[in-house]
């Protein structure tokens, strides 16, 4: 029989037998999803890839730690969704690599922010939360003025095909002139007023 | 979990979690039908003298797993958990949601409905429809035109008697409903304006409110202002409501200061209220519309014949 006294004393059983054991939830939990169409296959057909301007966006959106604050996932209870809209659902991420569901709510959640209020109002709360939320303990962003960095969009758009966003080579090759001379203001404005226009509540 | 790409996964998960289940049960009932002396250590020696009890696992400790063991099984009978399989209770998060929200509409529905089918101009002398309808602006309307509706640069103030696209009933519920954008084109609609001719626009408009400005400038301006921006502000810069604003008036939206006005001229404005019809639907769209007319600047509609509103003189002007 296998005792204790047998596992203890062959190292290499040891070991086996630990990464069977911890290896179990990770199989079943996390494999399967691999294998789901609601997970890898797109919402509906508003969900895209990332244009460039909105991928810079979501570069920026990363850079500065907004998701320290804002989680961009809408559970599915009332008191949610009658404040941001539908809930989140798993097919509207696919093209997010990283997602940025995350779970701490200092800020309200962003996933559908995207038409809630106008690019003159982002620009002016990014700049300065306070001008147009007096309440607001959201801090200033105000050096985002400042030209976009276009150098490595292309570079960053192939290595997101390699992860399976099927960005063309037109795409890629337009990448740099489509976010020329636009603003680091601009590019986050964009990323934000596309999330979650994807699947809208009706009443 | 009935969308798996094929039909392995579901067999997948439901056989290694039964496995996983009985295998526990298995290995605790093994564990503990072995026989243990009282005392005896495992005869394995670390360290010199370290030594282990070789002793059975604890009766409570024992017993406790079992039931976790049944509870498991329990529980993947009755809820999702072995691949396809839904449960007996047939339980899903969106089915919970669904639930939810329909009691909900039970509850509240009602009261809904009954301000949906009143005027507008009675609903918003209402105490309790001002509460709601206060509670629902702080939620979704306050982040522009502020907690007060007093607005902010950029975003109109709603409790004075000025309105971009009309202060009657139903043009405040249009507005909400469908949202409205606007814009006004830099130059107006002469593109070749120079800087200093600008700056002769700016003095003329600051005039027409009164405020300071330069005589000659006022009069080289007032030729320009009926070249470039009478089309849509009017001879006299009155404005047209929907199309564009007074600036005769005192309120203004950017600023009146020199540098603003010319930096709206300059630059143009483009500006956006996005629709809520079909996010609040059209009961909350009704409560809000009574609301904000009833901040204090609602207007008679251009068609209806009654000038004022006896109904509004009792209405509270602050629901706070």
């Amino acid at each position: 029989m296998l005792t204790h006294d047998k596992i203890e004393r062959n190292v290499g059983l040891l070991i086996v037998l630990t990464i069977l054991t911890i290896s179990v939830a990770g199989l079943l939990e996390i494999v399967p999803l691999f294998f789901q169409k609601s997970t890898t296959s797109p919402a509906n057909e508003l969900v895209k890839p990332y244009d460039p301007l909105r991928l810079s966006g979501r570069d920026i959106y990363i850079r500065e730690g907004c998701y320290n604050c804002h989680s961009q996932m809408i559970r599915p209870f009332r008191a949610e969704t009658e404040r941001y809209g539908h809930y989140s659902v798993a097919g509207e991420f696919i093209y997010d690599h990283p997602f940025q569901w995350g779970s701490k709510r200092t800020g309200p959640d962003l996933a559908r922010v995207g038409g809630r209020y106008s690019d003159l109002w982002h620009r002016t709360h990014l700049l300065n939360p306070r001008d147009v939320v007096p309440e607001s303990n959201m801090p200033a962003y105000f050096w985002l003025d400042r030209p976009l960095n276009t150098a490595d969009i292309e570079a960053k758009m192939r290595a997101l095909r390699k992860v399976g966003v099927p960005y063309t080579d037109d795409e890629i090759d337009g990448a740099k002139k489509a976010i020329e001379g636009k603003s680091e203001l601009d590019a986050l404005i964009a990323y934000l007023q596309g999330m979650g226009t994807a699947i809208k509540q009706v009443r | 979990m009935s969308d798996f790409v094929s039909g392995f996964w579901n067999i997948y998960i439901a056989v290694i979690t039964i496995i996983s289940i009985l295998g526990c049960a298995v290995l605790l009932w093994m564990q503990s039908s072995a026989k243990h002396v009282e005392g005896k250590t495992t005869g394995h020696v670390w360290d010199e003298n370290l030594e282990e009890l070789s002793n059975p696992l604890p009766n409570w400790w024992r017993w406790l797993f079992y039931l976790t063991v049944i509870f498991a099984l329990f529980y993947l009978a009755m809820y999702p958990g072995l691949g396809s399989f839904k449960g007996q209770y047939q339980w899903t998060s969106a089915g919970q949601y669904d639930n939810e929200m329909k009691k909900a509409d039970d509850q509240y529905g009602p009261i809904f409905q009954k301000y949906l089918k009143q005027d507008i101009r009675v609903v918003a002398t209402n105490p309790e429809a001002r509460e709601i309808g206060q509670r629902l602006f702080l939620t979704y309307c306050s982040q522009c035109h502020g907690s007060d509706a007093q607005g902010a640069k950029g975003f109109p103030n709603l409790t004075d008697k000025d309105w971009l696209f009309g202060g009657s009933p139903e043009q405040i519920k249009e507005t909400i409903t469908q949202g409205r954008s606007a814009l006004m084109p830099a130059k107006g609609v002469k593109p070749d304006l120079s800087g200093d001719e600008i700056k002769d626009i700016a003095h003329y408009v600051r005039s027409l409110s009164g405020l300071a400005a330069d005589p000659i400038r006022i009069h080289r301006g007032r030729q320009l202002f009926s070249v470039a921006c009478a089309a849509c502000h009017g001879p006299e810069g009155k404005g047209n409501v929907g199309l564009a604003p007074n600036l005769a008036d005192k309120v203004w939206l950017y600023g009146s200061s020199e540098d603003t006005i010319i930096e709206t001229i300059s630059n143009g404005r483009v500006n956006q209220m996005p629709a809520f019809g079909d996010f609040l639907g059209e009961a909350k769209v009704h409560l809000l519309t009574a609301y904000v007319y009833g901040l204090g600047g609602g207007q008679e509609s251009l068609h209806s014949g009654t000038s004022g509103n006896p109904l509004l003189a009792d209405a509270p002007n602050s629901a706070h």
